[in-house]
């Protein structure tokens, strides 16, 4: 056989560990696995590639490319070991971005090797060539920019000379039109492009308008909407490198690429269902701390721990209900503590309550209080657990606000018709949180101002210690 | 490129394209970020497309532009590849940690 067939079969074999490594991806029990046949398709594949260049001719500057390599594999894994738990969403956002650049530059040194003198493709090949390499640089280009944005978005600013900016969120409706035209104008630029494969102009006119479109994708979605939209764009990843295969004409580019496409919108069609939104809506209609927050009239007096500790005192059901601020603050294993000495001292039944989009990630709480060591069956999703709350003799809500905001019942403003965790149903309800504030949806709460409702105002991390100290000396 | 060859990739990649929607069903809201960035990790196969790039051009010569692009792809989609499946990994075993520790 020739090389290029061992090259073939090496590719076939990564293909399958894809497929089913985002087979396994799925289910809870199998996921591990699953990531782990998806490292080994990509070792494969790389390995094959590597062997192909090697025995098909030795011209290679090996030197530059391991060095990119290894490189590249420290800094990825050097930031994937250091990321806090509480900024793993950021991370992936901005992996994701890498990912869509990869795609986008080897486009671009296809086109570039052109221009500097290397034989131009004739044909069906050419044609063939500058679309793909014209798709990919859109796609690329615009998930590196729209990730980036996201990442920003996530972590809810940027600190410049240190002053922290807010990320913007902005989107008048007319801005719909204008990702219009920029997409018209983008297949504009590749149709042209196809008859003038050097000129430098459409090159830039593609990076220009692609990177503006992901800026322009990103900017009016709102703080809550933002992991479906890091989902989107993980699947635009995908589709970039796919058409990057397009270019090279390599099957396990298309395959994977297509395979990553495909599955990825499918997640965030999930995704947006659980927050019982469509993606449409999620796109197009700018929601979620794009008005100006609206100044706050009411006002709450706070609690402190040995009041709450006495409320504790004798409750037969807690159930604490996490927010992003129990991410932000650190506090899981305070909380899991609280959970211990509850259960111990008063024989309290403790279950957590987990929103599907609480935190800035789905997942994000089942996360953090798995470092904690908090026992799975207690993680209940929302569905099942909202029925208990009315026999729940105190809900503890440590950092979240929309998850819990009764407004979204209403059917009215910004939250309406997202489900909601309905602590407002138990007797009584102790909300840990920096202030009364809104929250990222930017619409007040009625919860907090509920007469059964204590608030404990301070960092989550500091509030449960000292809860967790007033109970050990009740 | 033959037509035959552009119509076998077209069949690749609709193909495949219809795998995708298949393998992803009913997925726990607990695994939403775990799947998205182990799939994230996968779109970083751009690793094949950058090495094979940076190989074209430094044969090609007098093609230092072409070369330097692809090198900074290799680096990108490598920090994709590793950090992603090492982050992913990172998500999974607090997970499987916790099914032990409720055990």
């Amino acid at each position: 056989m020739e090389f290029s067939d061992w090259t073939s079969f090496g590719y076939l074999i990564a293909a399958a560990l894809f497929i089913f490594g985002l087979k396994k991806l799925g289910h809870p029990r199998t996921a591990p696995r699953g990531n782990q046949l998806g490292a080994m398709g990509m070792l494969v594949a790389v390995v094959t590639t590597i062997l192909e260049m090697q025995l098909a001719d030795a011209k290679a500057e090996w030197g530059l490319i391991i060095a990119g390599l290894v490189l590249g594999s420290l800094i990825g894994y050097w930031m994937a070991v250091k990321v806090e738990m509480t900024g793993m969403p950021e991370l992936v956002a901005l992996f994701n971005g890498f990912g869509g650049a990869a795609s986008a530059l080897v486009a671009l040194s296809e086109t570039w090797r052109y221009i500097e003198g290397s034989a131009l493709p004739t044909g069906l090949q050419l044609t063939v060539t500058m679309v793909a390499a014209g798709l990919s640089a859109l796609v690329g280009w615009m998930t590196l920019t729209g990730s980036l944005l996201a990442m920003l978005k996530l972590k809810g600013g940027v600190e410049v000379f240190g002053k922290w900016i807010k990320t913007p969120t902005w989107g008048p409706s007319w801005l719909n039109g204008v990702k219009v035209l920029l997409i018209i104008a983008a297949f504009g630029l590749i149709y042209y492009g196809i008859d003038n494969p050097t000129d430098k102009n459409v090159i830039f006119g593609l990076i220009a308008v692609s990177s503006i479109l992901g800026i322009l994708l990103v900017l009016p979605i709102g703080g809550a909407d933002m992991p479906v939209v890091v989902s989107l764009l993980n699947s635009l990843s995908g589709i970039a490198a796919a058409f990057t295969g397009f270019i090279i004409n390599n099957s396990v580019l298309i395959v994977a690429g297509s395979l990553v496409g495909a599955s990825g919108l499918i997640l965030t069609f999930i995704m947006c269902k659980a927050m019982n939104r469509t993606l449409p809506d999620v796109l197009f209609k700018a929601f979620g701390g794009s008005g100006e927050k609206e100044s706050l009239t009411r006002t709450k007096v706070g609690s402190d721990a040995d009041e709450v500790a006495m409320m504790i005192d004798g409750a037969q059901k807690v159930i604490i209900v996490p927010g992003y601020g129990m991410a932000v603050s650190q506090c899981q294993h305070q909380v899991k503590e609280f959970a211990d000495l509850i259960a111990d001292k008063y024989d309290t039944e403790v279950a957590y309550a987990i929103h599907p989009v609480a935190g800035r990630m789905p997942g994000h709480m089942n996360v953090l209080l798995a470092e904690a060591n908090v026992p799975y069956e207690q993680l209940i999703e929302m569905d099942e657990i909202n029925p208990e709350f009315p026999d729940c003799d105190v809900a503890l809500v440590i950092g979240a606000n929309d998850t819990t905001n009764p407004a979204a019942r209403t059917g009215e403003g910004p939250l309406a018709g997202m489900p909601i965790i309905d602590a407002d149903q138990a007797r009584t309800v102790v909300i840990i949180k920096r202030s009364l504030s809104v929250g990222y949806a930017g619409v007040d709460n009625d919860l907090f101002y509920m007469d059964k409702t204590m608030m404990m105002f301070g960092d989550g991390k500091k509030m449960m210690t000292e809860l967790n100290n007033a109970i050990k000396e009740a | 490129m033959t037509p035959e060859l552009l119509i076998g990739s077209i069949t690749l990649f609709v193909l495949s394209i219809f795998l995708g929607f298949e393998l992803i069903t009913k997925v726990p809201a607990t695994l939403h970020t775990p799947l998205m960035s182990g799939a994230n990790a996968i779109s970083g196969i751009s690793i094949v497309g950058a090495l094979i790039g940076a190989n074209v051009a430094y044969e090609g010569g007098d093609t230092a532009v072409s070369g330097i692009l692809a090198f900074v792809a290799v680096v990108l989609a490598m920090i994709n590849v590793v950090g992603g499946f090492a982050v992913t990994n990172r998500m999974l075993n607090m997970i499987a940690g916790k099914k032990k520790g409720g055990a």
